[in-house]
């Protein structure tokens, strides 16, 4: 018998009932609930007379609608539907008895910095949010993806999810990265090799030299990004790494806990004679800084690379590529280094943690924000906010002439103040380059922050590995 | 939630890939806390101008679509969020079907809870029924969900894949919260090993 995958040994560790038809119920161990997808499913609950089955394993927080500007006193909202939604969220939490990270606590921020950070998620654990960027926690070698409302009601009344296996995806990064080349480049490159539907139907499992020589926070990003290359989850085996990071964090377990969980911990890898129904392979020094130059993630060029005519595209991609390029305001032919930008937006859940914001201040540092640009840095939690500011890095952004934010989703996905206006252009560490994702018209370059650094400083898309 | 009943309905076509649930169901929409009243702002930044007037280039602005049951679309249809708010702003409109080549799988389940049936079919497939849908609103698409059968104007007809027990809810309109509420040994007993075995859980 062909040994087991990763995401084999986590889906048999958690089928709590299997039908003859293969559908099986999944049992969750962590839910993670934000203000956007949620209110209607407590109220779902609340007309079926039903009750949330483990509020000890349900943890709420708002984020994508909170604003991010220092004037956020005590969670105050001036937009009455955002402040509607987080005060449904505030009366849900309490009144189901989840836990919960209000907007006035300082450990607040966006739902998928906070649970690795409290160390709620594990690895070897089921994840779910209903939020596609839940795939953010499969760094840690956890089954972690996205749900929607009435899944997360059916998770809340039930904590398992009605599902059925995904195939098996392999991909591996050879070797190692060279200067200025990120795990954001990592992530990118794979979604321009498979596409946003190369993944669809399977989870994907991240493995070789470049991967495991990641930080935990590039980890995340990498994993972050799995939804849009279309997969259901993306995972990471655990490591000393992974172990490392959990040590001592408030929900982590510890004790004789702490030495049990460790030795199933140690059996979370794919065997070497494991199935793979499919496999990609890059070489870590082949991978670039690249940017994102369209409206879909898969839209991804090495910055040394100029804009693409649509001809240079095959069936419906040659319409998405027209459509793209008008909506973008870009000329076939131009060099993307050469591509002016108007704004920058630093943060999100794919790179709002502390060696995000590192990075960026080793690019700014003693630097100033270009003429006419407007930059923004929105630490991913409370937390991450307080650290940057004890390193000094707040102060080098600040210097530099970036606004320096509260936590929060923030321009990411705009439904907060944090917009794009009409024909402003973005380069951005965000997860989306989706027409209007940052407001209406608005167009983003997806990217590493240090190239979204480096963007801000000269006031154009830029090779970082140029800029000094 | 209601049966999925046999559909003989107006299809629109969509021939764009990548139709992401922005584009569905754009962010501003989502601070409702209801599930109903989404069809109006379905597709909205490509259904109206910035002064909220319709654009009349847009399939679903046209009077021969206006009553579409039915979309047709490109490659990989529902990419991006978990939004459920797509799915419900398509059944607000009366969308009941949607077919193409694939779709992200977030979006494809939440489509099951919302009485929707999205439809996988080869690409040669979803030529022919793409071209069908463009002849607008004489040509009346069937959608047997029963028989696992889509059938063109002209009576050219496909047959697709489903899921068992995504086709037995979707038939018989079932809660599936209620189903698993079922199985709630099951569940009670898994708890049981777990608090053994993993007690750090």
């Amino acid at each position: 018998m062909a040994g087991k995958t990763l995401y084999d040994k986590i889906w048999d560790a958690h089928v709590a009932h299997e039908a003859e038809d293969g559908t099986c119920l999944l049992y969750i161990d962590r839910h993670l609930v934000h203000e956007v997808t949620s209110p209607q499913a407590f109220e779902g609950l609340r007309m079926a007379g039903r009750t949330v089955h483990s509020p000890d394993k349900t943890i709420a927080v708002p984020d994508h609608n909170v604003p991010t500007t220092l004037d956020r006193i005590n969670g105050v909202i001036e937009n009455e539907e955002s402040r509607i939604q987080v005060e449904a969220l505030d009366k849900n939490a309490k009144e189901f008895g989840v836990n919960y990270y209000p907007v006035s606590d300082v450990r607040q921020g966006i739902v998928h910095i906070v649970g690795p950070e409290q160390g709620w998620t594990l690895p070897g654990m089921t994840v779910v949010c209903g939020d596609s960027h839940t795939a953010t926690h499969g760094a840690f070698g956890a089954l972690a993806h996205g749900i929607g409302t009435s899944e997360v009601e059916h998770v809340l009344a039930t904590q398992t999810l009605i599902q059925k296996k995904s195939k098996n995806m392999k991909v591996e990064i050879t070797g190692k990265l060279k200067p200025g080349v990120t795990a954001k480049d990592i992530t990118l490159a794979v979604i321009g090799e498979t596409g946003t539907a190369g993944g669809t139907g399977y989870v994907i499992e991240y493995c070789g030299e470049a991967i495991r020589d990641l930080s935990m926070e590039g980890r995340m990003t990498v994993c972050n990004m799995a939804i849009e290359g279309g997969a259901r989850a993306g995972l990471i085996a655990p490591d000393e790494t992974t172990f490392e990071y959990i040590k001592g964090r408030p929900h982590a377990p510890k004790g004789a806990q702490w030495e049990a969980a460790m030795n199933w911990w140690k059996t979370l890898y794919s065997d070497d004679d494991a199935h793979w129904d499919k496999v990609v392979t890059l070489k870590g020094e082949d991978i670039e800084p690249v940017v994102t130059w369209g409206t879909s993630p898969e839209d991804v060029l090495p910055i040394s690379a100029k804009v693409p005519a649509p001809g240079d595209f095959t069936g419906g991609k040659v319409g998405a590529a027209e459509r793209a390029l008008e909506y973008m305001g870009l000329e076939a032919g131009t060099p993307l280094d050469q591509i002016k930008i108007d704004a920058v937006f630093i943060g999100s859940c794919t790179n709002g943690r502390i060696e995000d914001l590192r990075e960026v201040a080793k690019v700014v540092k003693g630097k100033k924000v270009a003429e006419g640009v407007r930059a923004m840095i929105v630490p991913g939690s409370g937390l991450v906010r307080a650290q940057a500011e004890e390193e000094g890095l707040a102060q080098i952004f600040e210097e530099a002439g970036f606004e320096w934010r509260l936590a929060g989703c923030s321009m990411c996905l705009a439904m907060n103040p944090d917009q794009l206006a009409p024909g402003e252009r973005c380069a951005s560490t965000s997860n989306r380059n989706f027409e209007g994702r940052q407001g209406y018209k608005g167009r983003t370059h997806l990217m590493s922050p240090a190239m979204a650094a480096a963007a801000a400083v000269t006031g154009h898309l830029t090779d970082v590995r140029k800029f000094n | 939630m209601e049966k999925f009943e046999k559909l003989t309905g107006i299809a629109a076509p969509m021939p764009l890939v990548n139709i992401d649930t922005d584009m569905i169901i754009p962010k501003q929409f989502l601070k409702t806390i209801k599930r109903s009243g989404l069809g109006v702002n379905l597709f909205d930044e490509m259904r109206y101008d910035r002064e909220g007037n319709e654009i009349p280039d847009f399939v679903l602005n046209q009077p021969q679509y206006r009553e579409a049951q039915i979309l047709v679309a490109g490659d990989n249809f529902g990419c991006g969020s978990s939004r459920e708010h797509a799915p419900w702003a398509l059944a607000d409109f009366g969308i009941k079907a949607v077919i193409s080549t694939s779709f992200a799988d977030i979006f494809y389940n939440n489509c099951f809870k919302n009485g929707i049936l999205p439809i996988v079919l080869p690409q040669d497939a979803v030529d022919v029924l793409m071209k069908d849908a463009e002849k607008g609103s004489n040509a009346r698409m069937i959608v047997d969900l029963e028989e696992q059968t889509v059938t063109t104007s002209d009576g050219e007809s496909f047959s697709f894949e489903v899921d068992s027990f995504q086709k037995h809810c979707l038939l018989n309109g079932l809660d599936d919260i209620g189903l698993t509420l079922e199985k709630k040994a099951s569940i009670d007993a898994y708890e049981a090993k777990l608090a053994q075995e993993r007690p750090w859980v």
